[in-house]
Order: structure tokens, then sequence, then C-alpha cells
């Protein structure tokens, strides 16, 4: 009887839901929880980037963005309530920021027919756009990241790495666990020694796992971490004096507030990017003409610049520009989801698109298939400045070992086709 | 001596740093059980409130900054000063101790007499309110605590075992300073029991309510005392953590890692809760160190409570429980 | 007026005893069955299905089951989030067909139907509390409830841990495949919202119908008086061991089958640490204490309540007032937190005893005489 009564008042809120928009990009953003500080600069700048869209150029091809925000607070079961109360409202793509909403919402947008980008995160093998023809995840994925970072390595060394000793620090979670398999395989191709040290989350301890790395002194260490557990992980390698240029993270143990609560040192600090760092674009210029003076900049307005802000433009960056394709390949303003989706199958991005829009040399050049929709893993280290506070890009942009990614992908994605019975293929 | 020799005393000396840290937040809890029979959930999020507060008032934040600009479309963030780390320290106390008072005047003094279970889920009810208030009023991102603690490994210890064993220990200077902080609080609390009017009316209030009362002690205001000490333990514990890991969410989950050390040590003995720490800190470095590796590692988070069950289902009196307890 | 009970003659024992003695309220309860049954499933969308009745159904479940351990038989719990991750893989594993390496050979069940599968998964999870439960024979109050912490913090280490468990898929995800009953799929991607909601809905009715029986017969009886008092209990020949150990039985069953259901119908992809965390537990108990301890009622209010509440709040905050989604979000919590004090300084035995309030003062009104 209460339940009843409750239901109606909600269905009359409920309806009072904002009407359909042109396009709707919703954003499923985490400004809460134990994981905010690294969803807050995405969320800005996801939403700052569409502002600007909205702002300079009068929407995309003449249709203004729409953005419902949805605070998640990295949960799943939030996710879903996220996922199913905006698809209603005709929602073109979806890049929920959390591997674990990812893998929820897989069989939901395949079912329904929404795509959704998981720029260097969610499902690897996504990349197989015969078995997941809804999910992308370019420009780079997590064994491209895994790769890459072995790549440098190896430059670092002269191409000889058989012998030095690895150790991967992770998460103790699907996401730390996705680069174990092709470190393994790497490490059978180059001959280096691999240890594994799980954390388990949160990681506000982790006296016995840096005692360990002391104890074992391996070469480098590679760490798959997020939230809480980067910040530690990078005091304490600074209070063992581990030298930190050996130290590479993730992409997501590589944000600003990863490194600045542990001051100077940090300095030196790399991690894995598949973006440019800082704020010295011609795109920011425009930002800040339309955007910020206007005092429409998303959230405190205190995040311009930062790593994972520069990720959320970006990822923003990645479905304008997709929805500028399939607007032209289907000779329509108001594109729908499936349009969308060839959008996005058929992106390219090169030097020249992002010069165009302001982004010179900002992400590697990549180009979507319908075989391929992870881009042609390209990742790059930056290493962080302490005096400066600043990241820098020290290589280019590297492409991943595809010999030894490439079958892992068949693999991973051709057991998850059979264990759903999907019959690969392009149409 | 060997190396695994060398290794395990290194790990066992870091296993009893840690278990001070445990111990530090540990105490919150017993204080606040001892003198009213709560189970305060809540103690690992008035840490993180603490240590936002303290972060706050030395950048000269601007409290709800986010709300009054949501609302009145401003944009305030700071007041541009800077406040030096211990007139910020005695700031935050004076909110800590605001904050108790509210506490107790708003919740617990209407759940008086009712079962512990209810009492404990009322501080469930303050930790989230908490939670959403400490993030309402000084943000939700990732905050740098810096009150000039040393922070990094103590290069006389590692020089002198260096020469000695030839393998240099770790310690870290920041556990050295945790320790001695730990020493000089247990110190004062039992001083501050044992010798003052206050203390004694508060070991009178932990023994029996009743007659406590009845020889004209002021219930509310040992309650409000006793928060505002619990307070303190969680900034100096927030103090602590926080310059470790940055201040953010997951600072209030530190909670979780004191409750093995309640089960050993008790919930209402404060040397209880220091061997306590120690013992689970020891326990949890030295099974993952020589356990650890044949079963993949990251086992902290379980065994101490696992090594606090078994000791509990063979001493159901804790380490050092009144007998008449009620645990068997 | 409205609630009377005058008139209402028994002339058998078993009309005496049945669950809802009074006519009203089987009326009420008929009703109830019906429009659930019947009406609901008729006019329901994805979102409703997914964003609260699911949600709903499973934790009512979850917090029947650990109703009958903490509220009736008394002992505190934190160990539910363990415990509905063992359900969620043993039904992962039937599911999938079990697979046993014996000598290097594979023996593999067959793929169990998703019925038996969540069954099963239940039985397993009772074992599983069981074994866990044994320690409440020598701790109890809240040394027992961060005792049973070990059992979630190592339930879920394992489950992260044990490949087996999770088919050595490389991430440690699991996903549920489609799966159905007499044809319908009730699991994947397919489902359609009214199979999943009638799928759990059967599962709330039975398993509710379960425990309002158990608890009105013998065994329920037992826990109670061990719950009021446990040495007068034992002198008056209840064994503790059983009594105990039937208790986390039985509740474990029924957190079991909450979580086979939470992985397979709800969520359809689970990994352990985010899905089957600490949170959890606290929030089942939340639902349990809300609602009113040692009431099957009251399980349902607690869990609508706290399924319903930040839903609500979230769309009056963002969508009805357009504040900022991280504004709103610390709000929300907040009042719930604030709510939930509030509850307990006005109604400390939950919304259960708020519902007999009413129903005393509805038994008089409008007349007060």
């Amino acid at each position: 009887m209460k339940l009843k009564l409750a239901t109606l008042a909600l269905g009359a809120v409920m309806a009072a839901a904002p009407a359909m928009a042109d396009l709707v990009f919703p954003s499923l953003s985490y400004r809460t929880g134990p994981y905010a500080p690294g969803g807050i600069p995405f969320a800005d700048g996801y939403a700052d980037y569409f502002t600007l869209i909205n702002e300079r150029d009068g929407g995309i091809g003449g249709e203004k963005i729409q953005m419902p925000e949805c605070e998640t607070a990295y949960n799943t079961e939030k996710g879903v309530e996220c996922y199913e109360s905006t698809k209603g409202l005709g929602s073109l793509v979806y890049q929920p920021l959390s591997t674990g909403i990812t893998y929820q919402l897989i069989p939901k947008v395949t079912a329904d027919g929404i795509p959704m980008l998981t720029s260097g995160l969610g499902r690897t093998s996504a990349k197989n756009g015969t078995v997941f023809p809804w999910v992308f995840n370019f420009p780079a994925n997590y064994w491209d990241g895994a790769s890459v970072a072995i790549k440098h390595i190896l430059d670092e060394q002269g191409g000889d790495i058989s012998g030095t000793k690895i150790t991967l620090l992770y998460h103790n979670s699907a996401y730390g666990k996705e680069p174990i398999r092709t470190l393994e395989q790497l490490s059978e191709k180059h001959g280096f020694e691999l240890s594994l040290i799980p954390v388990d989350s949160p990681g506000q301890e982790q006296k016995s796992q840096w005692l360990q790395i002391r104890r074992e002194r391996p070469d480098y260490v590679i760490m798959w971490g997020w939230g809480v557990m980067n910040q530690v992980a990078i005091q304490e390698a600074s209070n063992i004096r581990f030298p930190m240029d050996k130290f590479i993270g993730i992409w997501w143990s590589g944000s600003e507030n990863d490194v600045v609560p542990v001051g100077d040192g940090a300095h030196g600090y790399k991690a894995l990017t598949f973006h440019n760092m800082g704020d010295d674009y011609p795109l920011y210029d425009d930002l800040k003409t339309y955007v910020f003076d206007k005092g429409l900049a998303a959230g405190a307005g205190d995040q311009h610049g930062s790593a994972v802000y520069n990720r959320g433009l970006y990822g923003a960056m990645l479905v304008v520009e997709a929805a500028k394709v399939a607007q032209e390949i289907h000779g329509t303003s108001k594109i729908t989801p499936e349009m969308m989706r060839d959008g996005l199958e058929s992106l390219e991005i090169t030097e020249e698109t992002m010069t165009a829009l302001g982004l010179p040399k900002f992400g590697p050049e990549f180009s979507v298939t319908c075989e391929n929709h992870g881009g042609n893993g390209y990742a790059a280290i930056a290493q962080w400045d302490a005096k400066a506070g600043e990241w820098n890009l020290i290589t280019d942009y590297v492409q991943s070992d595809q010999e030894i990614i490439q079958p892992l992908i068949e693999a991973d994605s051709m057991a998850y086709a059979e264990e759903s019975g999907i019959e690969p293929g392009c149409n | 001596m060997p190396d695994q020799l060398i290794f395990a005393i290194e790990v066992f000396l870091n296993g009893l740093m840690a278990g001070v840290l445990y111990a530090l937040v540990a105490l919150g809890f017993v204080l606040i059980y001892k003198a009213s029979g709560i189970f305060n959930y809540a103690q690992g999020v008035l840490a993180l409130f603490a240590a936002l507060t303290l972060v706050g008032i030395m950048e000269g934040q601007v409290p709800f900054s986010h709300l009054i600009n949501a609302v009145f479309g401003t944009e305030i963030h700071n007041f541009g000063f800077h406040v030096p780390a211990l007139l910020a320290i005695a700031l935050t106390m004076v909110v800590m101790v605001v904050l108790a008072w509210l506490v107790n005047t708003l919740i617990f003094r209407h759940l008086v007499n009712q079962e512990p279970i209810i009492l404990f889920m009322a501080t469930i009810g303050l930790a989230y309110f908490l939670e959403g208030f400490g993030d309402i009023m000084w943000g939700a991102d990732i905050k740098k605590l810096d009150v000039g603690l040393p922070q990094g490994i103590n290069g006389f210890i590692d020089q002198i075992t260096l020469d000695a064993l030839g393998y240099g220990f770790f310690i870290d200077n920041l556990d050295l300073v945790a320790t001695a902080v730990a020493a000089l609080l247990v110190t004062a609390l039992v001083i501050f029991a044992q010798y003052t009017r206050q203390g004694r009316a508060m070991r009178a209030v932990a023994d029996d309510h009743q007659a406590a009362l009845s020889v004209g002690i002021s219930l509310n205001f040992i309650w409000v005392m006793v928060w505002s000490l619990a307070g303190f333990v969680a900034l100096v514990a927030g103090i602590m953590w926080g310059t470790k890991s940055g201040v953010q969410f997951s600072l209030s989950l530190i909670a979780l890692k004191a409750l093995p050390v309640l089960m050993l040590g008790g919930f209402t003995s404060i040397p209880g809760a220091i061997v306590g720490g120690l013992i689970i800190g020891v326990g949890e470095k030295m099974f993952e160190f020589l356990i650890g590796p044949l079963v993949g590692g990251a086992t902290e988070n379980w065994f101490a409570y696992v090594l606090a069950l078994l000791f509990l289902v063979f001493r159901p009196q804790g380490l050092f429980g009144e007998k008449i307890i009620e645990r068997v | 007026m409205f609630y009377r009970e005058a008139g209402d003659f028994k002339t058998s024992y078993v009309d005496d005893g049945q669950t809802f003695p009074i006519r009203f309220d089987r009326y009420r309860y008929y009703a109830v069955l019906v429009v659930a049954f019947a009406v609901v499933p008729f006019v329901i969308n994805d979102y409703w299905v997914n964003s609260i009745f699911l949600p709903f159904l499973i934790y009512a479940i979850a917090a029947i089951g650990l109703n009958i351990l903490t509220g009736y038989c008394g002992q505190v719990s934190l160990g539910t989030g363990g415990f509905m991750a063992v359900g969620a893989y043993a039904c992962y594993k039937f599911m999938t067909g079990v697979d046993i390496w014996i000598g290097g050979e594979q023996y593999a069940l067959p793929p169990i139907n998703i019925f038996f599968s969540v069954i099963l998964a239940g039985i397993v999870t009772a074992f599983v509390g069981m074994l866990f439960g044994l320690p409440s024979l020598r701790i109890k109050g809240f040394y027992l409830a961060v005792a049973t912490l070990a059992a979630q913090f190592f339930l879920v280490w394992l489950f992260n841990k044990w490949e087996w468990s999770f088919n050595y898929s490389a991430s440690g995800q699991i996903n549920a495949p489609e799966r159905g009953v007499f044809g319908v799929a009730v699991t994947g991607p397919n489902t359609h919202a009214w199979a999943a909601y009638l799928f759990c809905l059967v599962f709330l009715t039975i398993l509710a119908i379960m425990a309002r029986n158990l608890t009105r017969g013998s065994m329920g009886r037992k826990w109670m008086a061990i719950r009021d008092m446990d040495i007068a209990a034992e002198i008056i020949g209840v064994n503790p061991l059983r009594a105990k150990l039937s208790a986390f039985a039985v509740s474990s069953f029924y957190i079991g089958i909450a979580g086979a259901l939470f992985f397979a119908v709800y969520l359809g992809a689970a990994e352990v640490g985010e899905a089957f965390g600490i949170s959890k537990s606290f929030l089942v108990l939340f639902m349990v204490i809300v609602g009113g301890l040692g009431s099957v009622f009251g399980s349902f209010a607690g869990a609508a309540f706290l399924v319903l509440l930040p839903v609500l709040l979230k769309n009056v905050l963002v969508s009805g007032l357009g504040w900022p989604t991280d504004l709103a979000a610390h709000l929300e919590i907040m009042i719930v937190g604030g709510l939930i004090v509030t509850f307990l300084i006005l109604e400390p035995h939950g919304l259960a005893q708020l519902w007999r309030v009413i129903k005393e003062k509805l038994r008089l009104w409008p007349f007060p005489h």
C-alpha cells in the first residue's frame, strides 16, 4: 500500500523530466564517493566541450547538444539506474568512466542499440567490432598500455630486457587484472621476469607491498591503480626512494591528483597516456572566450588543463567528430543512435582534423573500421615535473605490440561470443 | 643472519608501526563505547571530517562555497589567507567540540536507554550525514595535507642496520612520529582519566550511569566531553593518514582497519586497543610476508578479521576483557 | 471503522492459525498479490523494472533473510555482502555448468535451468553461512557482528582470487548468459522487463510465505527464545547449537538467493569487490532496522524505503529542481542519514511498528471511543 502511494508520487516527478532534445549525449559522471577525484575533472571536461560546441558553433550541424548528467558515484547499481533513466531521451552514445559499469552496460547497449565509447577503459576485447558491434574503445586500451610500457622499458634498456625484473602493482579487481595476460605473454617474448603484487581495494595501507618491492629490487614497477591507491603507492615509492623514472603508471594512475599530494617526491614519475596534457592549445582560447568567461564552466571550474580534464575534452571531441561523420553519411543533422554507430565506425582522426579543431598533436592518429573498434593502439609516456607542476610527454605515440595483443583480443572476444551466443560478423 | 630472517624482522617492525596507526583509530571507538555504550561507526567519517576541516581552514577555503555558488550564482572559493598549522588544528578542535555538542544534543540525548543496535544504527546514519555534509562543506576533490610532519625513510636507522646487518631497514619517519604521538596521547588520556575531576567523572559514568547520575555528575556534559575527545583522536588519526594519502573520501574507510583491533582488545579497554593494534599490525604483515606469496597476496584485509575471530573463539573475554563481559 | 476485527469469528483451529487471521488484512494481502502479479507486469517498462522493482524485490529477499538471523534470532551479521557473493558465484557456476578437474580430466555438469540454479545457489550459501555461523556459539553482540566481517572480507577476496569460480575469465568478471524458464528469457540482455520482474516476484512471494510460516512455527519460537535470553532458552530445552545454526542456514539461504538474482537477473554482470562489498552488508542491515527487527512486513518496508528514497530524492533534486548532480548526491546522502536518525529517535522499532500504530489508530478512527 505504502509502496503504491510512493510510486504514484514518483511517477508524477518522472513525468516532469526534460523533453526530448536534438542531440543527447548523456554524461554518467561521478562527482561523489571514493573515486570522485578522478570523476570530477572528466565530467567537467566532457561538459565544457559540449558547451563550447553549442556556444561557438551552435551545436553539431545546427543541432544543439543536450547533456543530461547523472551521478553514479562509481556504483554499478546507480549506473544501471542512470542508463535506464537516460536511454529514453534518445541518447546517442554513452561514455561511462567506469570499467564495472561498462561490463554491466555492454549487453544492455547491444540489446537496445545504443553505442558506447570506453576510451582507455572497459572491456579490452571490445576492440573486435564483429563481436561487439555497439562498443568502441579507441584510441587505446589496457593491453596497448601494458605493451607500450614494456616498449618504453625496451627503449631505455637498449632493446634487451632479458633478465630485467619488472613488477606489476595492481588494484585487486577486474580493472587491475586486465594487463596480466598481456604482460605474461610479453615476458615470454622478451624474457623479462614479471612479478605480480596485488593491492586490495581501497589501498590505504601498502606497507607490505612496498617492503616486498624494496626486498626484491625490481628494475621497473608498472602500476594499475585507481583512487587512493595511486597517491599511497607514489608516496610509498618516494618513501623507499624507489627511482621515480622507473615507476610507470597506467593513464588512470597519471593525473595531477595522484602526484600533487606527494609533492617533490613524485618528481620524475611516469604515466601512460593517449592524449596530450596541459592547456597550451588554441582550443583553450576558444574555451576561455565562449565558456569560462561567460561563467558557463562546469563544476568548480578549477580543473582546466589537468590530465583527466583533458581526457574529458578528448572524449567529447571524439563523439562530436563521430556525430559529424554520421551526419555526413546519412545526410541528415538529426541522427539516431544507429546512425551514430555508423559515424563512430567510420571515424578517422588525423593530425589535420586535430589541428583544425585547435588541438594540434593532442592525440594519436587512428581510424576505426567494422573489424577494429579500438583504433591502432598508440600511446605515449608522460613524465611529471614536480617543480613546474606539469606533465610532459617524453615519447611520441608508440604503437603497441600488435603481434601479441591481436591474438589475445581474438581469443577473449571469441570466448565471449560463444558464451553469449553471438554470431561474429559485419553487417 | 640469513636474509629471510632479516626481512622478517623488518616486516615485524613495520607491522608494529602500522599497528600503532590502527590503534589510534581504535582509541576513538573505545572512548565513546566505554562512556556511553555506543559503538560509534562514524569514527572513520569523523576522522575524514576533521581532516577536511583542517585542510579547509589551513587553505582559507570558503565553507559551502559550491552550494553558495550554485544557489546565488556567485564565484567564491577562497578567503585568500593561509592559517598556520597549529592555529588551524586548534580551530578544527573548536569545530569538533561544536560537532560533539550537536551530536549529543540532537541525536543521542533522545536515544538514551535504547538497545545497543539502535544506537549503532544511529551512528551509521550520522556517518552518512557527515559524509555528505563534509563534501558539501569542503568539496569532494582530493586535498594535500601538510602540517609539517616528516615523511620518508629514516636515514639513521637505514644506516646503522646497513652497517650492522648488511641490509638497511626501512622505517618511515611518519610512522615514528605517529608512534610518539600515540604514546603521548595515551599517556595524556590515562593521566586525564586518573587524576582530573572530569576524568574521574568519565570513569564513573563508564562504570554505572545511574550511580554517576545520583552523585551529581552531569551525563550530558560527560557525553559531550567524550565525543569531543573522540573528535580529537579522530583529528590526530586523520592527520596521520591524510598526510600519507591526501585527504579524500577513502580516509573514512580506516574505520574498517580498527574493527578487528577492537575485537581483539575489547571495546572497553584502552590498553587493549593499543596491544590489539600491535598484534593486528604485526599479524597481518607477517601473514602477508610468509603466507601471502603462496595464496596470491592481498590477504591483509581479511586476515586481520580472521586472526581476531580465531583469538576470540579460543579466548572469548579478549585480551584484557573484564570477567563479567557478555561475550560467551 | 476501516480496520475492523469485530465480528471476525473463527470456528476451527485451521482458521485461527492462518497467516492473516483478520479478514481485512487477508483481503489487503490478496489485493496486493493480484496487483503485483496481474496488473504491474502489464504497465511497467525497463526503467521501472531496472531502477525500482528489481532492486526492491531482491533487497526484500535479502532483508527477510537477514531479519530471520538478526530480528528473530538476535545474531547481528555484517556478512550479508559476502553471502550474496556466494549465491551469485554459485548461481553462475550452476547456470554455466559446473566443471571439476580430477586427475587432469575435466568432468562437467550440463548447465542447469536458471530456476534451479538459483535454488541450488541458495543451498550452497546456506552451508557457507552455517560454517561462518559457528563462531556465534562462542561470541555475541557486536563482537559477533565484527566477526562476521571476517566472512565478508574473506569471501570477497576468495572470489577475486579463485579462478575456477569465474570460469578463468581474464578480468574476473562474471557475465550472466541468456537463460530462461518455459522458453522465456529471464537473464541476459534480451530479457523483457516483465519476465525479469515476475521471475523475482515468484521467488519473493514463495520465500516471504515460507519466512512468515517458519517464524510462526516451532523453529521461529526457538529462535526468538534464543534472542530474548539464551540461557533461559537452553534451560527450557532449546538446543542453542541447532537453533543458531539453523537461523544462519535459513538466513543464508535467503541471502544466497538474493545474491543469485541480484547478479543473474538484475545486474547481468558482476565483479565481486564492487557488487558485493561491505556497503551491501550495511545497506541490508539498514533495511532490516529501518523496516523493523523481527517483522517480515518490516523487511519489505525497509527495502522499499531505502531503494525508493534515493531514486525519489535524485529525481526531485536533479530533474525537478535542476540542481547540479554532485550537490544533489551529497544532499541525498545527508537526507538519507538524517532520516534514519530521525526514524530511530521517533520510532526505534522501525516502519513495521509505525504500521502497527497506524492500524491501532485506524481501528478506532474516526470515533475515538
